[in-house]
């Protein structure tokens, strides 16, 4: 490939990645450098590039579920119910209740796991190692849970077409319920080291400032967005899941600092908690999953005993089945921003078309902006504010 | 020089060398434990009990690894540098002692220096090494042709250089009233009062370009792991890469004998404990500061490092030897 960037007398090229520890998985950075300053970036993307898209036309709509698990892999739950609400709109299916709490509970966690992995692994990149091992505990936790509902840590598959996969356990709730109780005073353990610490603060006030204005006209969503100031969240602007109905703030910044956005999703850390603990208080019983044949999988242990469940669960399997005529675009809040699906259904059982917008990507292509004129100890602050996640920035 | 006593001299050389050595690795062990015991780990538990051969392991594993040298380095610097950042470390221990006359628990007829050699200008021989041990670097960041290695070299030259000076000053104040630059007749003059007491703004600028000199967290730019992968020993590896490590440890080992004996007293302590050991206390008590350093701070940024050595510790310690200097005019 030819460099994208031309050297002039006095200035280096530096190539950052597509192995680098600051770069966050495989993405490449170009740096032309004076001294230690940066006059110039060009993100280089493509190293994680799977074609999901692609793939997703090639497999029918149970299929691709388990594609979605690799696009943000630190939320996989996220993506799974971004995707499974685009498929039920399409169709038209209503998700009982109990799911619907359950959804809220899996996202959530998946936002607190997602942004714990950024906490510990941006405070790594500005140089303190500790944060990051405290992270990695309460991560943990969540892991486990995960584990528990579905029997996959990272990849879970947990949210389905019609509902969620199993009913969750007694001794999910318990640990839940434990997670959720101590949750409070862990924050402050990762606060204690880092929000007032006068090295933190000044690596990242006012370094990689993105303007109101600006996170605007790039398009950014997500806690990028909420840290220049813009107080927008897709759980309160098109609600689903029936997220209407927990009380929770939208933190927003005000400087669009990389300090804004450390602290925009510290402080989401403790909504979800909120939203997780009247999620648990409010969970009502009944089924989890949708009674519609021939779309939804019927449950597993039905289809060991019911012959006309092992016929559903057969047509299913091997894609039998049909998804109405039409196109639709649902998208929800990952924790680093928009995830939206946009799928054209041809009637058969394989999507026409199936594109993935993804926050990362947007959120990415507002770096050389950010970092332009900064130093190089910036340009890894910068990357690392914006939270991408290779996995979808690529997809 | 009779040759007993030129033998007399090697033998202390060799001792005060493998106890140096010794306490290097151990010195990672340390780190490695007191650093996963902060971050809820428990560190090397497997060479051992509770990881106490992973010194030893690690040294068998950097001997027999392949020593890389790259196509486009520049050979001869490439082969010097790391030999150039251990020899002027190992230099100061020279003058470094390490307790008072003793006769080793009865074990000699008449008692000896704890020390390899006593110069007249201790502390200006110590600087003048430590000043030296920035070539290693810098050639080695320079020599490897890589262009991660140049900005660690460049980086520390800068660090290095400026630090120097604030380093060197924040002494001043312990030699102005210790009217010598002899580390025993410094230590010597603490018998009543450790000097920390009489300069405690001297012991914190030193402290700061302490850990600034020795690279560690918060002033770790040189090799930030996250920026610039290794720094300026990218491309070294096995010995050559132990080289540069063991330099870095024992420059913690030498940096913290330095603070003990200028202001926290040396070997003097209540006389339950022998010298050596209360010595010994106070250097560990140093290190385990520079380690707990690492564990609570992120790095600063380039601009920010220079800022602060620059207009605030530089200027500070200059206020601190001129306000010393006319205390002990007006006491005098």
């Amino acid at each position: 490939m030819t460099l994208p960037l031309k050297k002039e007398r006095d200035e280096m090229i530096l190539n950052m990645g597509p192995q680098h520890p600051a770069t966050h998985g495989v993405l490449r950075l170009l740096l032309e450098l004076e001294g230690e300053v940066v006059k110039k970036v060009v993100p280089i993307i493509g190293y994680l590039h799977r074609g999901i898209e692609k793939l997703g036309e090639e497999r029918t709509y149970i299929q691709n579920l388990v594609l979605t698990d690799r696009l943000d892999y630190t939320a996989a739950m996220s993506n799974n119910l971004s995707y499974a609400l685009a498929v039920e709109r399409l169709c038209g299916i209503e998700v009982p209740e109990r799911a619907r709490v359950i959804r809220v509970i899996m996202a959530e966690l998946a936002r607190i796991a997602a942004h714990l992995l950024w906490i510990g692994t941006y405070a790594l990149d500005i140089g303190a190692i500790t944060p990051f091992f405290y992270c990695f505990r309460e991560r943990e936790k969540i892991m486990d849970m995960f584990e528990m509902v579905s029997g996959q840590r990272l990849t879970p598959s947990y949210i389905c077409i019609g509902g969620v996969r199993k009913d969750i356990t007694p001794t999910f709730l318990e640990a839940l319920r434990n997670f959720t109780d101590t949750f409070e005073s862990y924050i402050l353990d990762y606060e204690g080291l880092l929000s007032k610490n006068p090295i933190w603060l000044a690596r990242t006030r006012d370094v990689a400032v993105l303007s109101k204005e600006d996170a605007i006209n790039w398009g950014t969503t997500g806690p990028v967005l909420r840290a220049s100031g813009v107080q927008f969240d897709f759980r309160r602007a098109t609600p689903y899941c029936g997220y209407e109905n927990y009380e929770f703030e939208i933190p927003y910044g005000t400087r669009g600092d990389c300090y804004d956005r450390y602290r925009v999703r510290m402080e989401e850390l403790r909504q979800s908690n909120r939203i997780l603990k009247q999620a648990l208080n409010n969970l009502p019983d009944g089924p989890v999953l949708a009674d519609v044949p021939y779309i939804v999988m019927p449950d597993k242990s039905q289809v060991l005993t019911d012959i006309e469940a092992l016929i559903k669960h057969f047509k299913i399997a091997s894609g039998a089945f049909q998804i109405p005529k039409g196109e639709v675009y649902s998208s929800i809040e990952n924790p680093k921003g928009e995830l939206g699906f946009y799928i054209v259904s041809d009637g058969s059982s394989r999507p026409y078309r199936m594109r993935i917008k993804s926050s990362c990507f947007v959120n990415l292509s507002a770096l050389p902006f950010m970092v332009e004129g900064q130093m190089v100890a910036d340009v890894v602050a910068a990357v690392g504010s914006i939270d991408i996640v290779l996995g979808e920035v690529d997809r | 020089m009779s040759f007993a006593g030129l033998v007399f001299i090697l033998i202390k050389i060799v001792v005060v060398f493998a106890l140096l050595m010794l306490t290097v690795a151990y010195l990672t062990l340390l780190e490695r434990k007191v650093l996963a015991h902060m971050q809820v780990r428990v560190g090397p538990m497997f060479a051992g009990p509770h990881g106490i051969l992973q010194p030893i392991a690690d040294g068998i594993k950097l001997f027999f690894k392949e020593d890389i040298v790259t196509k486009q380095a520049d050979k001869f610097f490439y082969f010097l540098s790391p030999a150039l950042s251990i020899v002027p470390v190992l230099l100061i221990f020279a003058v470094i002692p390490f307790g008072d006359k003793s006769d080793i628990f009865g074990l000699l007829k008449e008692p000896i220096d704890l020390r390899i050699t006593g110069l007249r200008i201790d502390i200006l021989f110590i600087f003048a090494m430590s000043g030296l041990a920035t070539y290693g670097v810098v050639f080695g960041g320079w020599s490897q042709n890589n262009k991660y290695a140049l900005i660690g070299g460049l980086r520390e030259a800068a660090q290095l250089i400026s630090y120097e000076v604030a380093f060197t000053l924040s002494v001043f104040g312990v030699v102005l009233i210790a009217g010598s630059l002899q580390l025993d007749k410094i230590v010597a003059m603490q018998k009543d009062m450790w000097f920390i007491v009489y300069q405690p703004v001297g012991f914190l600028i030193f402290l700061t370009a302490a850990v600034a000199e020795l690279k560690r967290t918060p002033f770790d730019l040189p090799e930030a792991e996250s920026e610039l992968v290794a720094g300026f020993h990218a491309d070294y590896s096995s010995m050559k890469f132990a080289m540069f490590f063991m330099a870095e440890y024992a420059s913690i080992v030498a940096c913290s004998c330095l603070g003990t004996i200028l202001f926290l007293g040396g070997w003097l302590g209540p006389s339950f404990l022998p010298p050596f050991v209360w010595y010994m206390i106070k250097v560990f008590i140093l290190i385990f500061v520079i380690i707990w350093l690492r564990g609570t701070y992120p790095r600063l940024r380039y601009d920010q490092l220079m800022k602060f050595g620059w207009k605030f510790l530089i200027p500070l310690s200059f206020v601190n030897i001129f306000v010393t200097a006319i205390v002990i005019l007006l006491v005098r």
